[in-house]
């Protein structure tokens, strides 16, 4: 078995990471831009006992050709869609900063926040290119130091939205008529080289206090705002020594900016195809591989796991014997075929409760808080 | 009477405001932003086959004197988030929100509302609103700078290209053939160079259920009628009385035939709030009640401010109004449309009133503002209600409950199975989206559109 504190996520994108996955006879494919087919793959999730599920998103149509999934939906709306139909498993949608209001995307994640009652998360991307640029029309592309400076700023505006009411200024005083204190709501007077944003949020503090903030560390940019600010990081790596390597990099980066590292997951990619043999599973993925020959291959770099769900099991015990992570990011090649056969990594089925007290965090206070400090909540 | 066929009732339901005809202070006031509440207002609004459930929206919390206004409930939720999750504790029900155009940008848009249109089924409806003001762009990138003339050019604009987006993939783009290893189509590039906008863009979804989500819109100036004669799909109005209604409802139907549509293009939808008692005298009791709920001593001296612009804190609510003059001070409270337009010519009339009727200052703010719009027995409610419709005053009415989040039960227990009776009112629903419930054709089915109409 796995640490218990092993932290485990599935990462679910259109019918699978793999590009050639709707050719399967059940991918769903018809069935993608429905809630239905959300719902279920989500909840499948729930029930396999995942602590997460992160949700892919970008404003650009993927470039693979015909022959390739395309198309997607906006990742927020299918957390929020999936809310009530699930009640254990943190949901991580990304929602890129580059082109988007950091006013809106705060409110977005806190009322996700609510609908799920602790479980919201949110991924932090960047849009990178001219493409989607020139969707918006504001403004030129960028590099990944002016992409990633804006998303520091964009996660300051959005945490600083997120502690911008206290969580006791509502008040309902019915002898001075007032429903809210207002000396607990609180500007946040942000001005930086990106936006200003005056606040506070038009929405109270959610149930998380601050919901959870993932940053993929692929790069020097990103890496550096990782460290500062994420409580997840993710990373892909070739090989477990590798994986270990860039773990420890983090760690240090985590350390020096005065950080607890061991407050911070690191999460690895693991690229998996799961069928009920090895030799299966082999089989199915020289057919989607076939399938995707006149489509753009994606870098085969990644960690890759294509077996049963017991030899699954043993991989995840060898990543975390390894220290090469502090949890996984499953990426399903083929989502349905990879969630049917998770229930058998017979992992403890989800309490209720927050993604934060999953994550081993405490509720923070607001930074604006200044009567509460040192007293119980 | 005429051979007038009989028109069906439309009715919505609007999640309680922040503002103050919203009760807080009543003992069975819930919350305001868990999502339990949204759950609640939507299914009983579903149970009772209404057309959509609606929120509203306001980017900056509003401030009176330069300070957080804190008398009224304060506290909304992202709107697209509420909504996609009310579409999972839900089936039929529409589900509309307000968002701003002029804080948002249209690919984004395009793509949040064709999302919500996918996951609801076609339930999606957008009503569009414009704002200029530097007080809410102060919280936004864009910040304030669009001037006031131009938020209806960009309104349009927005539409205009979000709209273009939708209709970017054509609508046999999604092909699936597993044999032939197509999945979808190209999808074409969509350009638009205007004077908002100039965005060249491949849309990442395909066609959603309804085509495009309902659009609604509220505007009462000429501008305002005119966009939305020329553009939407339904109208909010604030005219209360019958003859008024009727002005309004003849005036914008009136408008709509020089863009090419019919009168039944557009549904008129008056927003209402509701008394209902065993009695007329109960109802007229309850209805009192709730306005001294509404209009506290605090809140009846923050109305006062608003018209005299200065601070009155030290007046008493109960006793007159005061004699000092009003102070022109178009800033004393912002994030919501101030509405005394010659502050001193208010006063004087308020002044004069109250003398009249001995009025205290919160008796007075209790006549000034608005009352109830229908207040009586089930029976009667209902026959109100059906009168404005076949009159044509209105296509159906937004249900704006007092409290939060059990205000519409009694209605929908109540009222509904009235409006039934009369024949006005459908006792199930006949259609899976909300074009289908409002009796609006598809976008794309303008050939046909008259049989649409029909089959409907």
């Amino acid at each position: 078995m796995t640490r218990p504190d092993f932290f485990l996520a599935v990462e679910l994108a259109g019918t699978g990471a793999h590009p050639a996955s709707w050719r399967r006879d059940d991918s769903r494919a018809e069935d993608l831009f429905t809630g239905r087919y959300w719902v279920d793959a989500i909840v499948a999730a729930e029930n396999a006992g995942l602590d997460a599920v992160f949700l892919p998103d970008s404003f650009g149509v993927q470039p693979s050709g015909p022959g390739a999934t395309r198309g997607r939906l906006d990742a927020v709306s299918i957390a929020a869609r999936v809310a009530a139909a699930t009640h254990g498993i943190g949901l991580v949608p990304q929602a890129p900063v580059t082109h988007t209001e950091p006013f809106h995307l705060a409110k977005a994640i806190q009322s996700l926040d609510f609908a799920t009652l602790g479980r919201a998360g949110w991924e932090v991307t960047v849009s990178e290119g001219a493409e989607q640029a020139r969707a918006f029309g504001r403004k030129r592309a960028q590099d990944a130091a002016a992409l990633w400076h804006e998303a520091d700023e964009a996660i300051e505006v959005v945490t600083r939205l997120w502690d911008s009411w206290e969580d006791d200024a509502e008040i309902r005083d019915l002898p001075t008529g007032r429903f809210v204190d207002r000396d607990k709501l609180h500007y946040i007077d942000f001005a930086g080289d990106n936006f200003a944003v005056k606040g506070p949020s038009i929405t109270p503090r959610s149930p998380q206090g601050q919901s959870i903030v993932a940053v993929r560390a692929d790069g020097v940019e990103d890496a550096d705002v990782a460290a500062r600010r994420a409580d997840l990081i993710r990373i892909s790596a070739g090989d477990l020594d590798a994986a270990r390597a860039r773990r420890t990099e983090l760690r240090a980066a985590l350390a020096a900016t005065g950080r607890d590292p061991d407050a911070v997951h690191v999460l690895l990619d693991l690229d998996i195809h799961l069928a009920d043999s090895v030799d299966a599973a082999a089989d199915e993925l020289r057919t989607l591989d076939s399938w995707a020959d006149s489509l753009v291959a994606s870098a085969p770099s990644l960690l890759r796991h294509i077996g049963t769900a017991g030899t699954l099991r043993a991989a995840l015990e060898a990543v975390a014997t390894a220290e090469a992570a502090d949890g996984v990011v499953l990426r399903p090649l083929a989502i349905p075929a990879a969630l049917r056969r998770l229930s058998f990594l017979e992992r403890k089925s989800l309490s209720p409760g927050t993604l934060r007290t999953r994550l081993g965090l405490p509720r923070p206070a607001s930074r604006y808080a200044t009567s509460t400090e040192g007293t119980p909540s | 009477m005429t051979d007038k066929p009989h028109k069906p009732v439309h009715l919505a339901a609007h999640f309680p405001g922040v503002n103050n005809t919203t009760v807080w202070s009543d003992p069975a006031s819930g919350s305001q932003i868990d999502f339990a509440s949204f759950a609640h207002l939507a299914r009983t609004a579903e149970r009772g086959l209404f057309d959509f459930f609606f929120l509203a929206e306001g980017l900056r919390l509003r401030e009176h004197l330069g300070r957080i206004h804190d008398l009224d409930v304060v506290g909304r939720p992202d709107t697209f988030t509420v909504l996609n999750a009310l579409a999972g504790v839900t089936g039929k029900l529409g589900l509309a929100g307000t968002i701003n155009s002029t804080y948002n940008e249209p690919f984004e848009l395009a793509e949040q509302f064709a999302s919500l249109d996918h996951l609801s089924g076609g339930r999606a409806a957008w009503n569009v609103v414009t704002s200029s003001d530097a007080f809410t762009g102060e919280n936004f990138r864009r910040g304030g700078y669009l001037e006031h003339g131009q938020r209806y050019r960009r309104a349009a604009e927005t539409v205009e290209v979000t709209r273009a987006l939708w209709d970017s993939w054509a609508a046999d783009s999604l092909v699936v053939d597993r044999q032939a290893g197509i999945f979808a189509r190209e999808v074409p590039e969509t350009r638009h160079r205007g004077a908002q906008f100039d965005i060249a863009a491949r849309f990442v979804l395909p066609p959603s259920p309804q085509g495009h989500p309902v659009l609604l819109q509220a505007g009462d100036s000429d501008d305002g009628r005119e966009f939305g004669a020329a553009t939407a799909d339904a109208i909010f109005t604030g005219h209360g009385t019958l003859e008024d209604g009727q002005r309004f409802y003849t005036d914008v139907k009136g408008r709509l035939a020089k863009y090419g549509r019919s009168p039944d293009e557009l549904k008129i939808f008056p927003a209402a709030t509701f008394v209902l008692g065993e009695t007329e005298a109960e109802a007229q009791e309850r209805a009192r009640h709730i306005r001294l709920q509404q209009v506290g001593p605090q809140t009846a001296i923050a109305f006062l401010e608003q018209v005299w612009g200065r601070d009155l804190s030290g007046y008493d609510p109960d006793g007159p109004l005061p004699d000092v003059e009003p102070a022109d001070n178009p800033d004393i409270t912002r994030g919501r449309v101030r509405h005394a337009k010659d502050p001193r010519a208010v006063a004087e009339a308020w002044r004069a009133r109250a003398e009249a009727e001995r009025l205290s200052i919160r008796e007075l703010i209790i006549e000034v503002t608005a009352r109830q719009q229908f207040v009586g027995t089930p029976a009667l409610i209902a026959e109100q209600i059906d009168t404005y419709v076949q009159s044509d005053a209105a296509d159906g009415f937004i249900l704006v409950p007092h409290l939060t989040p059990h205000g519409l039960d009694e209605f929908v227990d109540r009222v509904v199975p009235e409006l039934q009776e009369r024949g006005s009112f459908r006792t199930e629903y006949t259609g899976t989206t909300l074009r289908d419930h409002l009796g609006l054709r598809h976008p794309h089915h303008r050939s046909t559109a008259r049989e649409g109409a029909k089959a409907s």
